[in-house]
Order: C-alpha cells, then structure tokens, then sequence
C-alpha cells in the first residue's frame, strides 16, 4: 500500500477536504464530550467494558461455541471462514441459492475489509449498500473516509448533483438535506420492500443467548434485518460478549462515544428466527481474517476490543487533518494506525505505526480504554525488528556506538561545534527531519568544559 | 465440522495459551436510579423531545380519544392490542405483506418498557407490540407507555427485559435520523418518520 506520509501529502492539499474534516470532527467531539459527562460513572463503565473484553479474548474459543450451540439452538446456521475468500464464498452461495441477483445490505465495516460487494458482483449478485452516505458512495465508487459519517467529504451540492446522474434522472431536485434524503428513501424503499436476501454486520453477539446486535440511526439496518425472507450476518470473531446482560455496558457506551447522542435511534437485537418475525433463514459467518493472529500478540491484542465507535479519529490531531483515505484500511484514524498493520502484516503497512504524534488523546476518550500509544509504540519496534536495516537504523546504531563511549562524546561535541556554523540543515535523507524544524544550536561549551574550566583539575 | 471450523478454534487456543485467568469484570457502573417515577417520566419526555419525537402525557380515561387524535386513518395494529385503544381506523395485523404494510398511514403500539435516561422504547414483539416489519413499513409510529413501564437506567431495562432476551428486540430512540450530509440532522430516511408517544400516568 501507498506509505502514509505519500498518501497524506494527497489530502493535505485538498482544502475543502480539510475544512469538511475540521468542522465534522470539532462538531462530533464537542457533542461526544457533552453527553459523556452527564453519565457520572462513566470511568466504571470504561472499567466494565475493557474488562468484559479482555475476558473475551482470553477465553475466546470456549464463548464462540457458546455462541454457536446459542445460535443454532435458536434456529440459526452458522459457518465459519478463515479469510476473505472463504467468507465471500458463503454469502454468495447463500444468495444463489435463492436466486437473488440483488441483496440488501447494511453498512458494516467487517464486509468492507472482506471487500464482499466486488466478491457477490464477481459471483452476479449486486449489492446495494443501504446507508445513506454508504449509497452516495457507491454510487460514485468511492469510499468511506470516516467510520461513522463515510461521506464526509463530500458535500450537499456534489450529492445533488450525483443523484441526478445516477438514481434520481431528470428529476427536478434542489440540494436541501431533506429533498436529498428523500430521495434516496423513496429509491431505496422499493429494494427493501422486494429484497429476498438481506446482509449484515454485527456490532455484537452473545455468547449465552446467541443474540445478534446492530445499532444504527436510519432504519437501514432494521429493513435489512427484518424484510427479506433471508439474512446473513458476518460477525468478526472479536465481537462476542459473553452474556446478554454485558450488553448494558455497550450500550451505553458506545451511542455516546460514537454519535454523541444518548442513545441512536435504532439498536436491533434477534436470536436465531423468530417465527412469524422478519426473516425465516439466518445465516451467520464467523470471520478470522487475521483476528487470531492478532489474538497471538499479548500486547497488541487490545485493538480487538474495538467497537468501531470513532471517538479516536474525531480526536486525533493527525486524523484530523488527512482525513481517512491517507490511512489506505477501512480503518483509518488511530485504532486503524494499530489494527491494520496487525491483520495484514506489519512489513505491509509499516508507516501506519508513526502516523501518530503519540498525543494520548485517542486512548483518553476510547470507552474501551484501548491503550492505542502503547500498542503503536510495539508495532513501531515491531517494524524496526522485521523491516531489517534502513538508514535509520544504521544512524541510530552510530550513535549508540557514540552514546557509549565518553571519549567519542566529547569528540563527537567537538566536531558538532565545527560543523554546525555551515550547516542549518542536515544533508543527504537526513535532510527531510531539518525541512521542517531548526537544527537546536549545539551550545559553546558543554557542562563538563565548563566544569573544568571554573572548578578544574 | 468444517475444515474452517478446527482450524479458527485451533488458532484461538494457541494464540490465548498459557495466559493467567482473567480479571472477574468488576460492575462497579450503576444499576438503578435514584428518580420517583414521576421524575423518571418527566426525563423520559424531555429526552424523547429532545429526539424531536411527540410526546402526550395523559390520564387512562383520556387514553381513548387522544389515541384517536393522533393516529388518524388507516392504523395498523398488532393481534393483541387492548380493544380500548383500538381507533377507527384500526386495521389488524394478519401478516400483512410488506407492500400492504407500506400503504398503511401509521401503527399503534405498545412497548416492554422505556428508559427514562435515554429516551429509549424499547419493543419486544409481545401481543401489543407485534413483529418487527408492523413497526418499521408505516411512517407514523404512536407508541403508548404505561407509567410503571418507565425506568430510570439502561441495566434497569436490561433487567425487566432478562425473559425476552430470546424475542426479536428493537430500541427505539427517537425517529429514524440521518447526519450524513454535511453532519445536518434529517429526521426520518427509512423508519417512520414521525414517532409520536402517549405516556399514561395514574389520574
């Protein structure tokens, strides 16, 4: 992938980009801010919520065939794919054999790090993303630049005008919030109203009573779940909880950390088929996709108790700024600076690490208390160890070698004098630290100099 | 099983092995509230406006004529709904199809039991509530809460709810909502557009 600092210098550049970004973050942040402190526990929620997950992790093989026993006891199949391709695979089957040549599908990010909807159209079978900003993008090919509002840069006019090239034709049609919603509910109703198949994520699934989660705000969500006679959710292996009572701590958690409302309009919770009530085959698909790899790391492993709330990016003084597409995941921002190079490798994505100033910011407001410096602290050591020699290393090992020896110091100090008169800026690839900050003058004389000057020998 | 199946449970245990038991999860966050149920419902409504939903507050002998006021027309309701809440225009639920539930003018419902802190509904298809399409298709949902049916915190809703944890469940906070152009609330995409709610308090 595109090293961060390439792709940032792209969105940098973008000031409408950077003015969208400014004002959705600052909004969202206040918002959030607002409503966390009107819930006077909320530290012990915090508390809860990491050590539920924590627990999660540790005992994870014993609360995933909880949850599969649950989910098949209440009427439920369920599969397993340990990649991409396997899970792709399973939905398109499950779409084909009812002969859908379209499915219904709510915004989920675990589809899109699985890139599903190219899978289902290789295989024949479109998918039609249901979230309002998930259709504008589609609709253009684009894709999401912020977990929670994916079309953020993107504004009213530029949607207007795509409407009117895609699903709203020599329409008459102004670019007010509303007359474009509108639009888009009326061209949407009619897919829900027929669609036979229905795809879905998770926010979360109990392992006690095999209970599937999905907060949203739309309706979305609810039709996807509800309308069509077949459903398949795709659930990160990461995202069980043990006992349907746990879902007290996320649910109030996570409305106020992401959204910043008290709670979203819409949060729908089934187990199995209900019968007489929505759809009467559920499939459900347990994903890997380099989860249990991350699993392995004992201290990065707290990316996994992500649950894709956003607050991270919304305070993040780098997201802020580049926005989502620099981060080149589904996940941008923070937790996706930890995530993604866990899930496909660190020699694969080994600027993400550093695009971070190592603020805190991100970790003080996760509900989950995701120690995220920490964790891009290990990743960057992580890089150094399995990236082998750069020039970094090789100046860094040079002045260990200096840092050791008092004699070369003092050399070293010396010379330092000498040279820095000339030379305001480092030479050759150090040159790029010096682009953007003074070299610190090297003082006249040292301590020890002066030392022996006044008190010596 | 499947091959997929060994294989993610295999790489579960070896990548958690050897690790020490976890911390017990200390629930240290609050469960019930401090609020009389008056309070509480004076919460529930100030939140749920705050959701721009409309919230009635009226006495059981009133119930009748304001149900009739608000939910005018072609209602659906579910099976179950108490006879003397039924409107004129009251059409049952007999598994109506999702394009007779689309032509509906709105539904009357009841719920389990709401959150004062949140402003949240919470339904879970019981005789007056129904299934889930009844509350989603039509774009007026009117929902009647009985005061007692009114707690203060998330846990205490948790709790009321532990026997239907196996029923489709639907937490309703307001109107449907998007913010996603240029971050401006619209209320109502693809749920009922308006939610109107009718709390009942003892006379």
């Amino acid at each position: 992938m595109t090293s961060f600092p390439d792709a940032a210098r792209v969105a940098l550049g973008d000031t409408q980009l950077r003015h969208n970004l400014r004002n959705a973050t600052a909004t969202i942040r206040d918002k959030r801010a607002r409503v966390v402190a009107e819930v006077p526990d909320w530290e012990e929620l915090r508390n809860a919520g990491q050590a539920i997950k924590a627990d999660v992790m540790q005992r994870l093989d014993e609360y995933l065939l909880q949850f599969e026993a649950s989910v098949q006891a209440a009427g439920g199949l369920v599969h397993w794919a340990r990649d991409a391709a396997e899970a792709n695979a399973i939905v398109l089957d499950v779409a084909r054999s009812h002969g859908a040549t379209e499915v219904v599908k709510v915004k989920s990010l675990t589809t899109d790090e699985i890139e599903l909807n190219d899978a289902l159209a290789a295989g024949g079978v479109h998918a039609i993303e249901t979230d309002f900003a998930e259709l504008i993008l589609q609709l253009d090919g684009d894709w999401s630049s912020h977990i929670l509002v994916p079309a953020i840069h993107r504004n009213r006019s530029e949607i207007r005008d795509l409407f009117l090239r895609t699903i709203a034709v020599g329409k008459d049609l102004s670019d007010d919030p509303h007359e474009l919603a509108e639009t888009a509910r009326v061209y949407l109703r009619e897919k829900f109203l027929n669609a036979k198949v229905g795809v879905s994520g998770a926010n979360f699934g109990v392992a006690e009573t095999g209970t599937v989660v999905v907060v949203e705000s739309e309706g979305n969500g609810r039709m996807c779940t509800t309308l069509p006679p077949v459903l398949v959710t795709v659930v990160g292996i990461e995202k069980l909880v043990p006992t349907f009572a746990d879902l007290e701590v996320f649910l109030q958690l996570l409305p106020r950390s992401s959204t910043g409302e008290r709670m979203n309009p819409y949060t729908s919770l089934w187990t199995g088929v209900a019968e007489g009530d929505g759809p009467q085959e559920f499939h459900v698909v347990l994903l890997d996709n380099g989860r249990t790899r991350v699993l392995a790391d004992r201290v990065g492993r707290q990316a996994l108790h992500c649950i894709r709330c956003s607050a991270c990016l919304n305070v993040c003084p780098v997201y802020s700024r580049t926005g989502g597409h620099a981060y080149g995941s589904v996940y941008p921002g923070p937790i996706g600076a930890i995530l993604t190079p866990q899930l496909v490798g660190v020699e694969n994505a080994k600027s993400l690490p550093y695009a971070s100033t190592l603020c805190g910011a991100c970790y003080e407001v996760c509900p989950v208390k995701i120690d995220i410096p920490a964790v891009l602290l290990h990743l960057r050591a992580e890089v150094v160890r399995k990236v082998g020699s750069t020039p970094e290393r090789v100046v860094m090992r040079g002045l260990a070698r200096v840092f050791g020896h008092a004699r070369l110091y003092q050399w070293a100090q010396r010379c330092a004098r000498v040279v820095q008169r000339p030379a305001r800026r480092l030479p050759g690839p150090l040159a790029t630290w010096t682009r953007t900050r003074d070299l610190k003058p090297v003082p006249k004389e040292t301590f020890r100099e002066w030392w022996s000057r006044e008190r010596g020998a | 099983m499947s091959a997929a199946r060994e294989a993610i449970l295999a790489a579960v245990r070896s990548a958690t092995a050897g690790a020490t038991a976890p911390e017990p999860v200390a629930r240290t966050y609050r469960s019930a509230g401090e609020r009389s149920q008056r309070e509480r419902i004076d919460l529930l409504g100030e939140r749920l406006i705050d959701y721009r939903a409309t919230v009635r507050r009226v006495g059981a002998a009133q119930l009748g004529e304001t149900l009739e006021e608000l939910a005018p027309g072609r209602i659906g309701i579910p099976r179950g709904l108490p006879l003397e809440w039924r409107p004129a225009g009251a059409v049952e639920d007999d598994g109506l199809g999702a394009h007779e539930l689309d032509a509906l003018d709105g539904v009357l419902t009841g719920c389990t039991v709401a959150i004062a802190e949140t402003g949240t509904l919470v339904l879970s298809g019981g005789p007056a509530e129904g299934r889930r399409a009844l509350t989603l298709v039509p774009d007026l949902h009117v929902c009647v809460v009985a005061a007692e049916q009114v707690v203060e915190t998330v846990p205490e809703a948790f709790a009321a709810l532990s026997d239907s944890a196996l029923r489709p469940l639907t937490f309703v906070s307001g109107p449907s909502a998007t913010s996603d152009i240029e971050l401006k609330r619209v209320e109502g995409v693809h749920g009922p557009r308006r939610l109107v709610v009718v709390i009942v308090e003892e006379e």
